[in-house]
C-alpha cells in the first residue's frame, strides 16, 4: 500500500487519471454518447410512405424543419417567450438581490438565502400545480380582484390579443407568470453574488464624487450587477426554451418547442426532427452563452 | 475648484447611509419572496379543504380526511417507495462520482480540462427532454429494458453535477498546504485522503448528497422518458395535473412532496451554514 | 562538522520559467539558516524541494548523506511549518498535534507524554481542545510549531511563519524560534523576505534573486562584504558607484557599494574618496536622519546622528563635503 502511494505521488497524473475515469466514462458513454446519436438523428429522415427512419445522411430534416411556417412559428414563439420571461424574472428578481446583497444584516441574509433556496430545490412539479390552483377561474386570483369589484380589469386583460384567453390558465400571460415563477431563484441568486461583490466603498465613493442615489444606481450599480443578470438569464432562457409541461398544462393549444420535441419522438415517432428542433435551443444557448461569456457573466456564478 | 464648490458636496456624503434601504426597494424585496412563497402556502391551505370538485378559494371548509384516506392508498404508497429508492441509491452514485470529478478537477490544469467541466455540468444545463430522450433511445438502441435502474443511471446523471459544484467550491475555500502538511507529518496518499480529504468534504459532500436526493426525488422529465410503465411519485403526480382526477388527493400528495424535499434541503444548509465563517477566519 | 542538508545542481522550470537555476547549498548540522529574497525569487520553491512537495528538474537532494531525492514527502525526515500555518480545521489542537503520532501509530501512552512535553515547551497548555478557528494567530502559529517538532526531524523547514503576525508578536516569536532551536538542536531552515529577521536570526544566509543563489554567507559578510550590487542594495541602505563613475570621479577601477554609516559630513579630516554633494532629502528616523545627497550623476544616503557637538544645516540643496575611506568599500563583481 506504502509503495503504491509512494509510485502515485510521483506519478500525479496516474492519481488524477485514478480520480477522474469513473466520471468520465460514465458521462462520456452514457450520458455524451446517447447525447450524439439522438442529435445525430436529425441528419436522417423519416420515409413519408413506411414512416421509418431512413439512416442516410441528409439535411431533409433540417431543411423541413425550417421550411415549414408552423415550425418556425415555434421557434419564434419560443424564443420570444423566454426573453420575456427572462426580463420577468430580472426585473422581479433585481430588488430581492440588491436588498440581501446590501443591506441585510447577517441573521437576515441567511432567511433570505433560505427563502430563496427553498423554492429553488423543491419540487418543480408542486410549484406549477400550485399555479394551477392560483389561475383557477374559482381561484385566488379571481376572488381577490372579485373583492376589489376589479373584475373589469382581469376581463380587460384576458381580452388583450395574444397575451389574452379565455380563462388565465389558457393564456399566455398565465404562462408568462408560472415560468417566470419558477426561474425566478435562478436569477436572483447570480444577481445577489454579483451585487456581493461590489465593495460598498465603492458606492461610498460614487456618492462622494458627487452623485445622487439615483445617478449612483445607474451608473454604478447596475453596471456592476449586469453580469450577474446576463447569468442568470442563461438559467432563465435555457430552462424556458426547452420546458414542455407548463406550456401543456397551463398553456394554449399553440406549440413550444418543448412540446414540439415530445410530440415528434412519442406519437409521430419522427425521432430525426425531434433531434432537429432540439438543436435550435442548444444552438441558441451556444451563442447566448458565447456572448454573455465575452460580458463576464461567468465570474458571477 | 474653490473651497465654496467643494462645500456644496458635502451634505450628500452624509446623506447617504448603507444601513437603510429606500422604501421602494424594501417593498420590492418583500414582494418578490411573497411570490416565492404564496403559492406554496395555498397548496398546503388546500389540503385541508372540504371542497373536492374544484379550485375554489377560500376553501368552504377545512377537513383531515384526506390524509387518511392518502395514508391508504397503495398506489400512492408505491410511488412514494419507487421515488425514495431511486433517488438514494442515484445520490450513492452521484456522490462517488461527482466527488472523485472534483477532486480531480478543482486545482489540476490539463488539456481538455474546459470540455470536462462542461460535460459535468450539460445533463442540468440541457433540457430535460433532450436527456430524456437521448437516454431512452440509447436503452432502446443497446437493449436495456427499462427497470428502476434506467431510472437510476439517468438520474446519476445529472444530479452528479450537483455534489461536485459543493464540493469543488469546498475544496477552493481548503487551504492546499494541509494535503501537503499531512504528508509532510508523514501519511501517505491514501491516509491523507481518509483523515484529512475526507474529514474536510464531509459537510460538502452531504450537502451535495441532500440537494442531489432533493432533485432526483421530484424530477419529472428525464424519469417520463426512462421509467417505462413505472410510476415515481412525480409521474403520478404530473399524471393528475394533465387529467385531474382526484383534486384532494393531489393536494395532499403536494404538501408530502414539500415536506420531504424541504428536510435535506433545510438539512444541507443547516452543516454548511458555519464553513465560509470558520474557512474565512483561518485564513 | 556534520553537513545536515546539501542541495547539488537543483533546477527546476515551470513552462518558461526558471523557478529554481543550478542551486547549490550546505546547510550544517544544528545551524539556523535563512533562505531570504524578495517574492518570487524561488526561495519558497527551494524550500518545497527539500520538503519534496516539488520534484526538482535535475539535480540531488541529499540529507545527512542520503540521498532523498526520489523519496516522498510522508518518508522524508523533515517537517514543514507553513506560511498560513496549514492547520487541519476539522481537528482540535491535541488531535493537530499528535497527527504524526497516531500516522507512526506510537502506542497511546507515549503520545499523551510527548504531548503534554510540547504543549509545554511551546505555552499551550490548557488549549489542548480548541479548534484552530477558536486561536489567536500566534497561537495557531505555536500549534504549527508544535506539531512538526513533536517528531523531532533532522531538519524543519519554516515558511515565512512570522509573515501573518503584527510587529510586537513577529519580534517576541523571533526569540521564541531562537530558543527552541538552541533547545532542540535541530537544523532551521528558514524563508523569509525581511531582512531584518534574516540577519536577526540566522547563523548564515543565502540571498536568493530570479531562482539563483546570489550569495551564501554570515550575516555580517553579508552586510559588511556583499559580492553582488543586488545583494548590497537588497540587504540595508547603501548607495552603489557604477564603474565608469567610479573612474570618473574617484580614478577608482571598480564598481562598490558604500554603507551610509562610512560617510562623514563636512569632516575636517583626510579621507581617500571626497566629493561635494547636495542635500536632495531628509527623512527623520527618530534617532538619526537619513539623508540623500545628490551631485550631477551619483546619488549617496548617509545617516546623521545629530550630536551636540556638530551641527548641520539640513535646508535642501545645502552644500555638503562627503567622505569615506578605501578600507569601508565593498569591490562589486559586475
Amino acid at each position: 500500500m506504502s509503495n503504491f502511494s509512494n509510485y502515485l505521488f510521483k506519478n500525479k497524473h496516474l492519481l488524477l487519471l485514478f480520480f477522474l475515469l469513473p466520471p468520465l466514462l460514465w458521462l462520456s458513454i452514457i450520458y455524451l454518447g446517447s447525447l450524439l446519436v439522438f442529435l445525430f438523428h436529425s441528419f436522417f429522415y423519416l420515409d413519408g410512405f413506411t414512416g421509418k427512419i431512413v439512416y442516410k445522411i441528409s439535411l431533409n430534416t433540417i431543411i423541413e424543419l425550417f421550411s415549414s411556417a408552423a415550425n418556425i412559428d415555434i421557434l419564434i414563439r419560443t424564443t420570444i417567450l423566454a426573453a420575456f420571461v427572462s426580463i420577468g424574472a430580472a426585473i422581479i428578481g433585481f430588488p430581492i438581490a440588491y436588498y440581501m446583497a446590501k443591506f441585510t444584516s447577517p441573521k437576515m441574509k441567511i432567511f433570505f438565502y433560505l427563502a430563496i433556496m427553498l423554492p429553488l430545490w423543491s419540487s418543480y412539479l408542486v410549484r406549477v400545480y400550485s399555479w394551477k390552483l392560483i389561475l383557477a377561474k374559482e381561484g385566488i386570483l379571481n376572488w381577490f380582484f372579485s373583492k376589489l369589484h376589479a373584475t373589469w380589469i382581469l376581463d380587460f386583460i384576458l381580452s388583450m390579443p395574444v397575451i389574452g384567453g379565455p380563462s388565465l390558465s389558457i393564456s399566455y400571460l398565465g404562462m408568462f407568470l408560472v415560468f417566470t415563477y419558477i426561474w425566478l431563484p435562478f436569477m436572483i441568486l447570480p444577481i445577489h453574488a454579483s451585487l456581493e461583490r461590489v465593495p460598498n466603498s465603492l458606492i461610498n465613493a460614487s456618492y462622494d464624487l458627487g452623485a445622487s442615489k439615483r445617478q449612483t444606481f445607474y451608473k454604478v450599480i447596475l453596471p456592476l450587477a449586469l453580469p450577474g443578470i446576463a447569468a442568470g438569464s442563461i438559467f432563465t432562457f435555457s430552462l424556458t426554451l426547452g420546458d414542455y409541461i407548463i406550456p401543456y398544462i397551463i398553456g394554449t393549444s399553440k406549440f413550444f418547442i418543448g412540446q414540439a420535441v415530445y410530440t415528434h419522438q412519442g406519437v409521430a415517432g419522427n425521432i430525426p426532427l425531434a433531434a432537429a428542433f432540439s438543436l435550435v435551443p442548444i444552438a441558441i444557448m451556444t451563442i447566448y452563452i458565447y456572448v454573455a461569456k465575452k460580458l463576464g457573466a461567468f465570474n458571477a456564478l | 475648484m474653490s473651497q465654496k464648490n467643494w462645500g456644496h458636496l458635502m451634505p450628500s456624503k452624509k446623506a447617504f447611509n448603507l444601513k437603510k434601504a429606500s422604501l421602494s426597494l424594501k417593498l420590492g424585496a418583500i414582494i418578490g419572496i411573497l411570490f416565492l412563497h404564496i403559492p406554496l402556502f395555498l397548496i398546503i391551505l388546500y389540503a385541508f379543504t372540504t371542497e373536492d370538485k374544484s379550485y375554489q378559494f377560500p376553501p368552504p371548509g377545512y377537513t383531515l380526511k384526506w390524509f387518511s384516506i392518502v395514508l391508504g392508498r397503495e398506489d400512492i404508497w408505491s410511488a412514494v417507495y419507487l421515488s425514495i429508492h431511486v433517488a438514494l441509491v442515484s445520490t450513492f452514485a452521484a456522490i462517488i462520482l461527482g466527488t472523485l470529478a472534483a477532486a480531480a478537477l478543482y486545482k489540476a490544469d490539463f488539456f481538455g480540462k474546459q470540455s470536462i467541466t462542461l460535460l459535468i455540468i450539460l445533463p442540468i444545463a440541457l433540457p430535460g427532454i433532450i436527456t430524456g430522450i437521448s437516454l431512452r433511445s440509447a436503452y432502446g438502441v443497446v437493449g436495456i429494458p427499462f427497470s428502476t435502474w434506467t431510472i437510476i443511471i439517468s438520474h446519476a446523471t445529472f444530479c452528479m453535477v450537483v455534489v461536485y459544484n459543493n464540493v469543488v467550491a469546498r475544496l477552493r475555500r481548503t487551504s492546499p498546504n494541509i494535503i501537503q502538511a499531512s504528508m509532510d507529518l508523514g501519511a501517505n496518499n491514501f491516509q491523507t485522503f481518509f483523515y484529512i480529504i475526507l474529514p474536510n468534504l464531509g459537510t460538502a459532500i452531504l450537502a451535495g448528497g441532500m440537494l442531489a436526493f432533493a432533485l432526483s426525488f421530484d424530477e419529472v422529465i428525464v424519469t417520463t422518458f426512462t421509467a417505462g410503465q413505472q410510476t415515481t411519485l412525480p409521474i403520478w403526480m404530473l399524471s393528475e395535473l394533465i387529467r385531474p382526477r382526484q383534486r384532494p388527493i393531489t393536494n395532499v400528495v403536494a404538501v408530502f412532496i414539500i415536506c420531504i424535499t424541504f428536510i435535506p434541503i433545510l438539512y444541507a444548509s443547516y452543516v454548511t451554514r458555519n464553513t465560509t465563517d470558520i474557512e474565512g477566519s483561518s485564513k | 562538522m556534520t553537513t545536515a542538508l546539501k542541495l547539488s545542481n537543483i533546477n527546476k522550470r515551470y513552462g518558461d520559467v526558471s523557478a529554481l537555476l543550478d542551486i547549490n547549498l550546505e546547510v550544517n548540522d544544528g545551524e539556523f539558516f535563512s533562505l531570504l529574497g524578495p517574492s518570487g525569487s524561488g526561495k519558497t520553491t527551494c524550500l518545497k524541494v527539500i520538503a519534496g512537495f516539488e520534484i526538482p528538474d535535475t539535480g540531488e537532494i541529499n540529507l545527512f548523506g542520503e540521498d532523498v531525492s526520489s523519496i516522498p514527502p510522508f518518508n522524508r525526515d523533515v517537517n514543514t511549518v507553513f506560511q498560513d500555518y496549514a492547520l487541519f480545521p476539522h481537528m482540535n489542537v491535541k488531535d493537530n498535534i499528535a497527527y504524526s503520532l497516531k500516522i507512526k501509530k506510537i502506542p497511546k501512552i507515549e503520545q499523551e507524554h510527548l504531548i503534554e512535553e510540547i504543549l509545554l515547551t511551546v505555552k499551550l497548555h490548557g488549549y489542548e481542545q480548541r479548534k484552530p478557528s477558536e486561536l489567536s494567530g500566534g497561537q495557531r502559529q505555536r500549534v504549527a510549531l508544535a506539531r512538526s517538532l513533536i517528531n523531532k526531524p533532522k531538519v524543519l523547514l519554516l515558511d515565512e511563519p512570522l509573515g501573518a503576525l503584527d510587529l510586537k508578536l513577529r519580534e517576541q516569536m523571533q526569540i521564541e524560534l531562537k530558543n527552541l532551536q538552541r533547545q532542540f538542536q535541530i537544523t532551521f531552515i528558514y524563508v523569509t523576505h525581511d531582512q531584518q529577521e534574516a540577519m536577526s536570526m540566522s547563523d548564515r544566509i543565502a540571498i536568493f534573486n530570479e531562482g539563483k543563489i546570489e550569495q551564501i554567507d554570515t550575516p555580517n559578510n553579508i552586510y559588511n562584504k556583499p559580492k553582488t550590487a543586488f545583494v548590497a542594495d537588497f540587504i540595508g541602505t547603501t548607495s552603489i558607484i557604477l564603474k565608469s563613475n567610479a573612474l570618473k570621479y574617484f580614478h577608482y577601477e571598480s564598481s562598490f557599494s558604500l554603507r551610509p554609516e562610512f560617510i562623514f559630513i563636512n569632516s575636517d579630516q583626510n579621507h581617500d574618496f571626497n566629493i561635494e554633494a547636495q542635500i536632495s532629502d531628509v527623512q527623520y528616523q527618530g534617532s538619526f536622519y537619513k539623508i540623500l545627497f545628490k551631485t550631477n550623476e551619483l546619488e549617496l544616503t548617509s545617516f546623521f546622528y545629530p550630536k551636540t557637538n556638530q551641527i548641520l544645516d539640513l535646508t535642501l540643496g545645502t552644500k555638503c563635503k562627503l567622505s569615506w575611506d578605501k578600507k569601508n568599500i565593498t569591490n562589486l563583481n559586475e
